[in-house]
C-alpha cells in the first residue's frame, strides 16, 4: 500500500495487567517507557502524545495526555487527551497517527492505562434519568453482560451453538496467554471447569466473563521517513489502517446501552451491521481482505462473542464461526489464531489501555517475538474493539 | 392482606398506565421513523430533518429476539430484592416499528420457556418497592397459547 497511508510502530510497552491497586498514571508510565526503549527514542524526542482517558480515576484521567506528559516531564510536546468509550485507545492511535501523516510531526507517544474497581462496571454515580446508560441498570437491571448474553443466546438458536462451543474459546484462549508475561490470568482451564463456574448471565458463566483489570500500554509511532533514518532499515511494522467508523441507520442489532434498536420504518437495515462495519471500513483502507490475515486479536468480552467477531472481521460467514473453532482454526497452529495474546479472557479488560494492547501483540508477533505464543511467519494482523455508545475500532498492523 | 401502597411508574411518560398497557414511543412526524424512548430534539434518520415527533403506543406484542436471565444481582442504581431473585431479561421484535425493545420478563419464567421467535405480550409489573410506594415498569409476559414464529 503506499506510503502516505502509513505509519511505523517503532516500540510497543506494557505494564502486566493485574489487579494492582495502584495510580494508573504508573501503569502508563511503565509502559511508556519500555516502549520508548524499544523504539530507541528519548522521551524529549517525543513531538505528540496521544492519551487515553480513563473515566473512573478523577480528573487526571480525563485529561490523560496531559497527565503522562508532565508525569514524564513537560517538554512542550503538543498533546491531545481522547475518550471513546472501549475504543479510546484506538482513538487516540488514530489521532497520533493523523498528525503524522499530516505532516505535523514525526514522533509521537500513545499511551492509555487504567485502574479498575471490582465487580460489575456500573455507571458513573448521581441520579440522572436522562442517561440510557444509568436508566439501563436503574429500569432493566441490564448489565455488561446481559448484552453479550443476548447475542449468545441467540447464536444458539440461530446457528446451534452449544454451550460448550463458548467453553471451548475460554479454554482456547486461557492456553493461548499461558506464557504471555503481561496477562493477568496465566491458568489453563479445562472445559468442565468453565461449565461448573457459576452462571452469571445465562448462558454466560464467570469464567466467560472479561474481568475488569488494571493496565497500561504504550506505542511509539513515527512516519516511515523517520523511522527508515532512525531504524537504518525499510523493514519496519506499520500501522495501515486504523478504522473508527460510527454504525449507519437504522442500527439494527441491540447494543449498549440502549433500551431499543433503531425504527426501520423509514429506511431498510440493508448494509452491515456495525462490527462487521468497523472491520470492513479498516481492510479498505488497508487495500486488503480477511484472506491476507495471518492473526486477528479481537474483544472477547465474553468467550461467545469472540465466534460473533470471526464473521464480524470476514473469517467466515455469517453462522460458520463454530465450525471454524470446532476445526481449531482459530487455535494457535491454526489457519489464523485469534487471541494469540489470550485475549481479554487472560487479560481482563484496563478500557484505555485494551486497544493499544492489541496493537502491542501484533507488533511483537509481526517481528517474531511472541515468546511462547509465537504465529509463525505472521505478516499481517487485524485488530477488533467493541466499544460503548456507537465506538469501536479495527486496526490493521503489517510487516 | 393486599398492598395499601401507591402504585407510580418508575419512570414517567414512559407507558401507559391502563390495563391494557404500551410503550410510549415517538414517530417522527416527517418520516415515519419511530424510537423508544421518546425522540424530542431531531429525528435519528440522518436523511431526515425533521424535529417534529408525535407520541405513538408501541405495539403491545412482539416476537422475542434474544433472552437471558441475570443470575447475578445488578449494581446500583438497579433496586435489588434482598434477598436477590435471579430474571429474565428479553429484547423483543416489534413488527409494525421494526425494532427491537429490550424488557426485564416477568417472574416465574425463565430461558428455558423461551426461544429466539417466542410470542410475548406487554404487562406492567412492580420494579421495587419502598415504604409508601410500589414503583412499576413494563415487562414482557409470553402469550398463552401463541404461536411461535421465524425470527
Amino acid at each position: 500500500m503506499p506510503d502516505d497511508k502509513r505509519v511505523a510502530v517503532l516500540g510497543a510497552g506494557m505494564h502486566p495487567w493485574g489487579k494492582w491497586g495502584r495510580n494508573f498514571v504508573e501503569y502508563g508510565l511503565a509502559a511508556a517507557s519500555d516502549a520508548l526503549d524499544e523504539a530507541g527514542i528519548s522521551w524529549t524526542d517525543v513531538q505528540y502524545v496521544s492519551g487515553a482517558d480513563t473515566i473512573r480515576n478523577g480528573y487526571p484521567g480525563f485529561i490523560a495526555g496531559a497527565t503522562f506528559a508532565q508525569a514524564l516531564g513537560w517538554t512542550g510536546a503538543r498533546v491531545s487527551s481522547s475518550y471513546a468509550a472501549c475504543a479510546s485507545g484506538a482513538q487516540a492511535v488514530s489521532n497520533a497517527r493523523a498528525q503524522i501523516l499530516a505532516g505535523l510531526c514525526d514522533v509521537a507517544l500513545v499511551v492509555g492505562a487504567d485502574t479498575t474497581p471490582k465487580g460489575f462496571f456500573a455507571p458513573v454515580g448521581g441520579e440522572r434519568k436522562d442517561d440510557p446508560d444509568w436508566l439501563r441498570f436503574h429500569l432493566l437491571g441490564a448489565t455488561n453482560p446481559t448484552y453479550f448474553a443476548l447475542y449468545a443466546r441467540r447464536r444458539m438458536d440461530l446457528y446451534g451453538a452449544t454451550e460448550a462451543d463458548f467453553a471451548a474459546v475460554k479454554v482456547k484462549n486461557a492456553r493461548h496467554g499461558l506464557q504471555n508475561p503481561y496477562a493477568r490470568y496465566r491458568k489453563e482451564v479445562t472445559a468442565e471447569e468453565v461449565l461448573a463456574s457459576p452462571m452469571v448471565a445465562d448462558p454466560l458463566r464467570l469464567l466467560e466473563i472479561c474481568a475488569t483489570s488494571d493496565g497500561g500500554a504504550a506505542l511509539v509511532l513515527t512516519s516511515l521517513d523517520f523511522a527508515r533514518r532512525h531504524a537504518g532499515t525499510d523493514d519496519l511494522v506499520t500501522i495501515d489502517a486504523v478504522s473508527t467508523v460510527t454504525p449507519t441507520f437504522p442500527q439494527a442489532v441491540i447494543d449498549m446501552p440502549n433500551f431499543s434498536t433503531e425504527s426501520a420504518v423509514a429506511a431498510p437495515a440493508t448494509g452491515p451491521t456495525f462490527k462487521h462495519a468497523v472491520a470492513l471500513a479498516a481492510y479498505e483502507e488497508a487495500g486488503i481482505g480477511p484472506e491476507d490475515v495471518d492473526l486477528a486479536e479481537v474483544y472477547d468480552l465474553s468467550s461467545a462473542l469472540e465466534l460473533d467477531w470471526y464473521e464480524d472481521i470476514g473469517l467466515c460467514k455469517q453462522g460458520e464461526a463454530e465450525r471454524l473453532l470446532r476445526d481449531g482454526d482459530t487455535t494457535l497452529g491454526g489457519r489464523v489464531p485469534v487471541n494469540p495474546s489470550g485475549g481479554l479472557s487472560c487479560f481482563g479488560e484496563a478500557i484505555p489501555a485494551q486497544a493499544i494492547a492489541q496493537v502491542c501483540e501484533l507488533v511483537w508477533q509481526l517481528r517474531g517475538r511472541a515468546t511462547g505464543r509465537q504465529v509463525d511467519g505472521a505478516r499481517v494482523g487485524i485488530t477488533a474493539n467493541q466499544g460503548l455508545f456507537g465506538h469501536g475500532s479495527s486496526i490493521i498492523v503489517s510487516s | 392482606m393486599p398492598s395499601a401502597k401507591t402504585r407510580v411508574p418508575a419512570i414517567d411518560g414512559w407507558f401507559t398506565l391502563d390495563d391494557s398497557p404500551a410503550l410510549l414511543g415517538s414517530r417522527c412526524t416527517s418520516c415515519g421513523t419511530f424510537a423508544f424512548p421518546k425522540e424530542t430534539v431531531f429525528c435519528r434518520n440522518p436523511d431526515c430533518r425533521s424535529s417534529e415527533f408525535a407520541e405513538a403506543p408501541l405495539s403491545r406484542t412482539g416476537t422475542v429476539w434474544s433472552y437471558t436471565d441475570a443470575c447475578y444481582t445488578p449494581p446500583a442504581p438497579y433496586v435489588a430484592a434482598d434477598p436477590y431473585v435471579p430474571f429474565c431479561i428479553a429484547a423483543v421484535q416489534l413488527a409494525a416499528e421494526q425494532m427491537v425493545v429490550m424488557g426485564q420478563v416477568v417472574a416465574g419464567v425463565g430461558v428455558d420457556d423461551l426461544r429466539v421467535g417466542t410470542q410475548v405480550e406487554l404487562v406492567l409489573d412492580t420494579l421495587y418497592e419502598d415504604d409508601e410506594h410500589e414503583y412499576l415498569v413494563w415487562k414482557w409476559q409470553p402469550v398463552t397459547g401463541g404461536e411461535d414464529s421465524d425470527a
